[in-house]
């Protein structure tokens, strides 16, 4: 049986996202499959065609799908679904918003933020913050699974699958767009990016955050924030990293006047390098961080971003 | 309107966790337990909509063991006029607690559901959604800001490029995020009032619905310890070990 992932995007691009799922879908040793929901370009299209390992790419584009409501998107992908042994969507906003409901839908219970697989009915995935890491095992005869895609390997844009048009038109009645907000950023996204400088309540203000914003453009790095400084209003929600925001692992992770909560680690941890700058040296940032550097932040960056 | 509010007994969010040492869960053995954080933000939503005269009754709902009415008596005291609780398995899938909520529904008819995006335990997120396909609702979740005009509710969702607004038909479902609003302390006059406030006791059996799941657990492991790193005496040996040593910076 085949795999079908659900193509991440944003109409006009497709997300890294993506070719990690089908990453993680490649150690299904199948056939994979990409679903693409949206009204979408053909930019979207031809890149998830040329994903390795992929060898059909279905496309729903239609103006009914452009924002990927819930409601409709379900749907569809039920409609789709019948056949397939696992289907695979991000554990992004859009894959958390419209997943359980396919997985209600086709009466299966859903396997959360997965981060590995072990066979193909055995799933990894953390649980309490990260704090234990449960194996779980499906009876289920279709997995509907999101998956933690920062765990997971992309897989290279080397190949060339067949593209398959679906002409079928689900409205959403009930449920009507009214308007988004999106940042603009010429920084890489948070779940993308190579690099993360990140701060917490100790940076005092929203106005004090161009201090991270010199080390950042030197370091190609973006830019990201504890619960504490969202909430406090110094930066948007979508820079929030942690249990509840978005879960990262780059290479390098400094978090700068951030004090280490379970909640904040459970969505950094995984980063291969963490550095933190904190004036308490009892702060527990300390204790997952790979270099500690005791001090006020005010005297430290502006000294970072001058050595860089 | 009448609004149902489903909430967790969860383990208290600053309790560090861990895991039995035979690898079959984590121990709760006599962990500080709470309202999980989301439903506590859920309760308090509702009960603002009532103070604004947009609902006149507020049920909370929670299905688990019997531990699980200290939390319902919580909810009751944040300002919710009564509570049901089903007994059941407290470590449900949140297919099965969609599922009886689902039956609850039915019988109470609400305008609106708030549930919480998470539990902090299960990590899950995909009760509310899943409760909106059974019924056939419109969903709005990760909610940082609910407006009811009329038959209608506009949801401003927290989404992972910023923020995103939907308007949905009522009855509808809305999953709370942490923005939406900050939950008050109870008073001890209203702890006093809560106590006799009712709550109905119900069995899962009585629903009907087949609560075999078809997930099991393996094993729960502690997570892969980070090794204990260094501290550095100042930027310019930060910068060195970044470049030569971690070779993460060039
Ligand atoms: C259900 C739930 C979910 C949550 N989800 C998240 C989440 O997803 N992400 C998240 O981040 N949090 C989350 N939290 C919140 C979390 O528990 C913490 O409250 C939060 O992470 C604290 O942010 P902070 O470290 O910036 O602030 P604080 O804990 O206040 O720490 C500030 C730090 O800055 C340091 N500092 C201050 N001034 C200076 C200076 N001049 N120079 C150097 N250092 C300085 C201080 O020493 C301190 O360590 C959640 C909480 C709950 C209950
Ligand atoms: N056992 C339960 N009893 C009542 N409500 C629950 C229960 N489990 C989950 N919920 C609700 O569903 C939300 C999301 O939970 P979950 O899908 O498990 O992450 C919670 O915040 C609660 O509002």
């Amino acid at each position: 049986m085949s795999i079908l992932i659900i193509a991440e995007h944003d109409n006009s691009q497709l997300k890294p996202e993506t070719a990690k799922l089908a990453g993680a879908a490649s150690k299904l040793n199948s056939d994979v499959h990409v679903l693409i929901v949206g009204d979408v370009s053909d930019d979207v299209v031809s890149k998830a065609a040329k994903l390795h390992g992929v060898s059909k790419v279905l496309v729903a584009s239609h103006e009914v799908y452009a924002h990927q409501l819930a409601e409709n998107t379900a749907d569809l992908v039920v409609s789709v679904a019948q056949g397939y042994s696992h289907v695979l969507a991000a554990a992004t906003t859009t894959g958390k918003n419209f997943m359980p409901r396919v997985a209600a839908l086709l009466d299966v219970e859903q396997i959360s933020d997965i981060t590995d697989i072990a066979a193909d009915n055995t799933f990894v995935r953390p649980i309490y913050a990260g704090n234990a890491i449960a194996t779980v095992k499906s009876e289920e005869t279709i997995h509907i699974l999101t998956v933690r895609t920062s765990a997971f390997d992309a897989v290279p844009d080397d190949g060339s699958a067949d593209i398959v048009q679906l002409d079928t038109v689900i409205p959403s009645a009930h449920s009507v767009f009214v308007s988004a907000s999106l940042t603009e950023s010429e920084r890489p996204e948070l779940t993308a990016a190579d690099v993360i400088i990140s701060g917490g309540r100790g940076m005092q203000s929203g106005d004090n955050f161009s201090l991270l914003e010199g080390i950042a453009d030197k370091l190609g790095a973006a830019i990201g924030a504890s619960r504490a400084a969202v909430d406090a209003g110094f930066v948007p929600n979508d820079m929030q990293v942690g249990q509840t925001g978005k879960i990262v692992a780059p290479q390098l992770y400094i978090a700068v006047g951030i004090s280490g909560a379970i909640q904040h680690l459970a969505g950094m941890k995984d980063s291969k390098v963490i550095v933190a700058i904190n004036k308490d040296e009892e702060a527990p940032i300390f204790q997952v961080a790979d270099y500690g550097l005791v001090g006020d932040l005010f005297d430290i960056l502006p000294q970072f971003e001058q050595a860089l | 309107m009448k609004i149902l509010v489903p909430v967790k007994r969860v383990i208290d969010y600053n309790v560090k966790v861990r895991v039995k040492a035979d690898e079959s869960g984590v121990d709760l053995t006599n962990a500080k337990m709470a309202l999980n954080p989301f439903c506590e933000i859920a309760v308090e939503e509702a009960v603002r909509l009532k103070e604004k005269g947009v609902a006149n009754e507020i049920v909370v709902v929670s299905i688990g063991d019997k531990a699980c009415q200290e939390q319902l008596r919580t909810a009751l005291a944040l300002g919710a006029d009564r509570a049901v609780h089903i007994e059941a398995d407290p470590q449900l899938s949140s297919l099965h607690v969609a599922k009886l909520l689902h039956k609850l529904y039915e019988q109470e008819a609400p305008q609106l559901v708030i549930l919480g995006k998470q539990s902090i335990d299960s990590d899950n997120n995909q009760t509310g959604q899943m409760l909106a396909a059974l019924t056939g609702l419109p969903q709005g979740t990760f909610a940082s800001e609910v407006v009811i005009e009329g038959n209608k509710i506009n949801v401003t969702r927290e989404v992972d490029g910023g923020l995103q607004t939907v308007t949905l038909t009522l009855p509808a479902i809305v999953t709370t995020d942490l923005r939406l609003n900050e939950p008050r302390y109870a008073s001890l006059p209203n702890i006093m009032k809560a106590k006799r406030k009712p709550m109905d006791v119900k069995t899962a059996a009585e629903f009907g619905v087949d609560l075999t799941s078809k997930v099991h657990v393996v094993n729960v492991a502690p997570p892969a310890q980070r090794q204990g790193g260094v501290k550095v005496a100042d930027v310019a040996e930060l910068i060195a070990k970044l470049k030569n040593e971690a070779k993460v910076i060039s």
